[in-house]
């Protein structure tokens, strides 16, 4: 087991290959309820406990809460997931170097924590993701070049949410995690047994918009999984700025379990989300996952980190990569072949050509789409602009036609 | 005195000289917001500062809003003089209700007993090709609310000046920081006596027609005056700096002169400044117009996306095209 500290900031770290049947996370039967003692300002707490199927190291071990089974396809599936994701990601980042997208929100490092979580859903699950969940759109089968739009500034979103039942990215932080609730409650009165999953950082966590959809997922007992993905940081903010207790542990306030997964092991994810999921879906009503793991790029391509982290906590993050530790054992277990690494590799190849082709062949939207969709039962006002809009831009092409002369730039 | 030099210095620049002047001048002064410490804001607006004051001082506060402004209020309750700073315009809704409710009305509920000297810095205005949130301007929505200032600075002097009377102003002050005119150079007099913090300034005179504006457009305005001048008209520029309250006899006496007048901003014209300075001049100028206030601004439609941003902002052809319809009266 490994436990991780926000590390470099000052608290301890261990780290050990084995865990105990004592290390019992509070999912389930048992809400964290002593956390709030540990809390003590000044004091050094242990740090908590968090799920975990497999090391960093690519050893597969136990848990007594979370078991796990998977065929060597599924194995090789999350694997391909994780992969594909990550090259999509490197290529929007390289994209938006070129200056084919404006900003690129990077997923590097949170690959097993999306591909887990994602791969745990039912089809009519339904997500509502920050602006970073790739890997989540990808198991919810979003086409990637769709969450390309936003970033390269043709749209302000960009897909139809129902068609994926994966709602628009959602920059304003914490505001989806009451829609995620409401969704949720939705399903209960329709009788339904679909989940849903809120999507949200550990930034996030401290808004109030969050809180109060930890209170009503709790006071209506909504079928709705809260996955937090702490990836230590909050742009230049370290987790402790946000928070005194491990994530985690603010379920139990709120009347609903809490439990920490190890966020860069695609399998632990996997099964916690599903156990969550399922508590949802079987009526218990709103579980908190923590989904621990390190974001190991920039906040966005406009963020400098070097003002802010040390590159050795990076460093000690690369050992604990959520892919390479599933290739460890998909290889130590003889359960993928050279041809099936190779035949990924010509996957990711094909998948980066094609991001390629399709954003530099992505039309920019037409001017007038700014009046588009705006009231679904239309305005007056917008009726008037548009008009008078369009007759303004007509006014110079007349302009070019009878004196030759262009615009002088809107 | 921080400022040492008067120097040219980008408007971000001379923000954050004038917080250190503050910082330095006062010691209830505080920074607060999210990523203004180690980062110094993600515009450097705050670069340097925590170094320099210390993390008491300069704070790196939770993700919250609504938090933010809240404490801003509570400390200010017990003497201390915030200056906030909220990442971009879109990110001000947590705290709108804090910022409506109890921020703009504390003072008069105590009977004049408690001051609110607190002061809401938002980097606004579109124009540097951002995702959504990132564009807007919400100025309406705030100087609609009796009990709050808002401020908006055109160039680098302002910007440091208008940041110290901010701060030093006993009323809640909320600052517009046009941010695609942060790394716009210009001459940061900090020996000079500042016009006060509300007073409207002719920044170019003129004869033919007014021009009114304040922030990222006055620039676009002073452009549009020199573009017209090659066509032999004459603008009068008009830099407003503050929306709440807005120095109507400047405008008056512009406008008295020229008797034309369009109101430049970003922000929608539907129930925007331009409405109030339009429907004021009305009343004030009625025997001088020989138009009628032209408003040019942002459609009643959600800020564009970047690749139509161009288009949806007013520039210099949407600025001129407003002139010539005036003058075409
Ligand atoms: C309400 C609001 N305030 C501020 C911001 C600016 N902002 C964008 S991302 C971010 C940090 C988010 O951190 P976290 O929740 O940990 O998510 P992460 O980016 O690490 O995935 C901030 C402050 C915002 N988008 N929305
Ligand atoms: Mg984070």
């Amino acid at each position: 087991m490994t436990v991780e500290s926000t590390a470099a900031r000052g608290t301890s770290r261990s780290s050990s290959g084995k865990r105990t049947a004592a290390a019992k996370t509070a999912a389930k039967k048992a809400p964290a309820k002593k956390s709030a003692s540990r809390a003590k300002r000044g004091s050094a707490p242990a740090q908590p406990e968090l799920v975990q199927l497999l090391t960093p190291e690519g050893e597969r071990v136990e848990h007594p809460d979370y078991a796990i089974d998977l065929k060597p396809e599924e194995l090789r599936g999350l694997y391909r997931d994780m992969v594909l994701t990550r090259r999509f990601d490197s290529e929007a980042t390289s994209l938006q170097r070129q200056g084919e997208l404006g900003l690129w929100a990077s997923l590097l490092g949170q690959e097993a924590a999306q591909i887990g979580s994602g791969r745990a859903l039912r089809d009519d699950d339904y997500v509502f993701p920050t602006y970073r969940e790739h890997g989540v759109a990808w198991c919810k089968g979003v086409d990637p070049a769709n969450l390309l739009g936003m970033f390269r500034g043709v749209n302000n979103g960009g897909w139809d949410p129902n068609s994926n039942n994966f709602h628009l990215y959602t920059i304003v932080i914490g505001s989806q995690a009451l829609h995620a609730t409401g969704y949720a409650m939705g399903v209960t009165k329709d009788g339904a047994d679909s989940a849903v999953v809120a999507y949200f950082g550990d930034g996030a966590s401290s808004q109030g918009d969050v809180a109060e959809a930890f209170t009503f997922a709790a006071v209506y007992n909504a079928p709705v999984v809260f996955f937090c993905q702490n990836n230590q940081w909050a742009i230049s903010e370290p987790t402790e700025k946000q928070s005194r207790v491990p994530i985690y542990q603010r379920a139990a306030g709120f009347g609903f379990p809490g439990v920490r997964v190890d966020g860069n092991d695609v399998l632990a994810v996997l099964a916690v989300t599903r156990a969550a999921l399922e508590h949802a879906r079987s009526g218990q009503g709103p579980m908190l996952v923590e989904a621990f793991t390190y974001r190991m790029g920039a906040h966005t391509t406009s963020d400098d980190p070097t003002r802010y982290r040390a590159d050795d906590e990076r460093v000690a993050w690369e050992a604990k990569d959520p892919i390479l530790r599933l290739r460890t054992y998909l290889e130590n277990e003889g359960l993928a072949d050279e041809a099936f690494f190779a035949g990924l590799e010509k996957e990711s190849e094909e998948l980066g050509v094609s991001v390629r082709e399709k954003i530099r062949t992505m039309p920019d939207p037409d001017t007038m789409a700014i009046f588009e969709n705006v009231y679904a039962d239309g305005h007056a006002l917008i009726d008037e602009e548009r008009a008078q809009f369009a007759e303004y831009l007509a006014s110079f092409a007349d302009a070019d036609e009878t004196a030759g002369t262009a615009g002088r730039g809107h | 005195m921080a400022a040492k030099s008067s120097g040219q210095l980008p408007v971000a620049k001379a923000i954050n000289e004038s917080l250190r002047a503050s910082l330095e001048a006062d010691p209830k002064v505080l920074v607060m917001g999210e990523d203004v410490g180690k980062l110094g804001g993600v515009f450097r607006v705050t670069d340097g500062l925590q170094k320099d004051f210390g993390e008491d001082r300069v704070i790196d506060t939770p993700l919250a809003e609504s938090g933010i402004v809240g404490t801003a209020i509570g400390l200010a309750l017990r003497g201390y003089r915030p200056v906030v700073e909220i990442q971009f315009d879109g990110f001000v809704f947590p705290a709108y209700d804090q910022i409506v409710t109890q921020l703009a009305k504390m003072h008069a509920r105590a009977l004049g007993k408690v001051k609110m000297p607190v002061v809401i810095r938002i980097p606004y205005g579109g124009g540097i090709g951002a995702v959504e949130h990132h564009s807007e301007s919400p100025e309406a929505l705030f100087a609609h609310v009796a009990g709050l200032k808002c401020v908006s600075p055109s160039n680098a002097n302002d910007a440091y000046w208008m940041m110290r009377q901010a701060i030093e102003s006993d009323d809640p002050v909320i600052f517009f920081e046009p941010k695609r005119r942060y790394w716009d150079k210009g001459v940061v007099d900090t020996s000079a006596i500042p016009a006060p913090l509300h007073e409207a300034h002719v920044a170019r005179p003129g004869t033919d027609l007014t021009l009114a504006a304040y922030g990222p457009m006055v620039k676009t305005c002073l452009e549009a005056a020199a573009a017209a001048e090659e066509e032999g008209r004459s603008l009068e520029v008009v830099d407003l700096r503050s929306m709440s309250p807005i120095d109507f006899d400047t405008v008056q006496r512009s406008v008295e002169k020229t008797g034309r007048l369009v109101v430049v901003h970003e922000a929608p014209v539907f129930y925007g400044s331009g409405a109030e300075i339009a429907a004021r001049i009305t009343e004030r100028c009625f025997y001088h117009l020989e138009s009628p206030v032209l408003r040019v601004g942002g459609f009643h439609a959600p800020y564009p996306p970047a690749r139509l941003e161009e288009e949806y902002l007013p520039g210099l052809d949407r600025v001129l095209d407003a002139v010539d319809r005036s003058l075409a009266y």
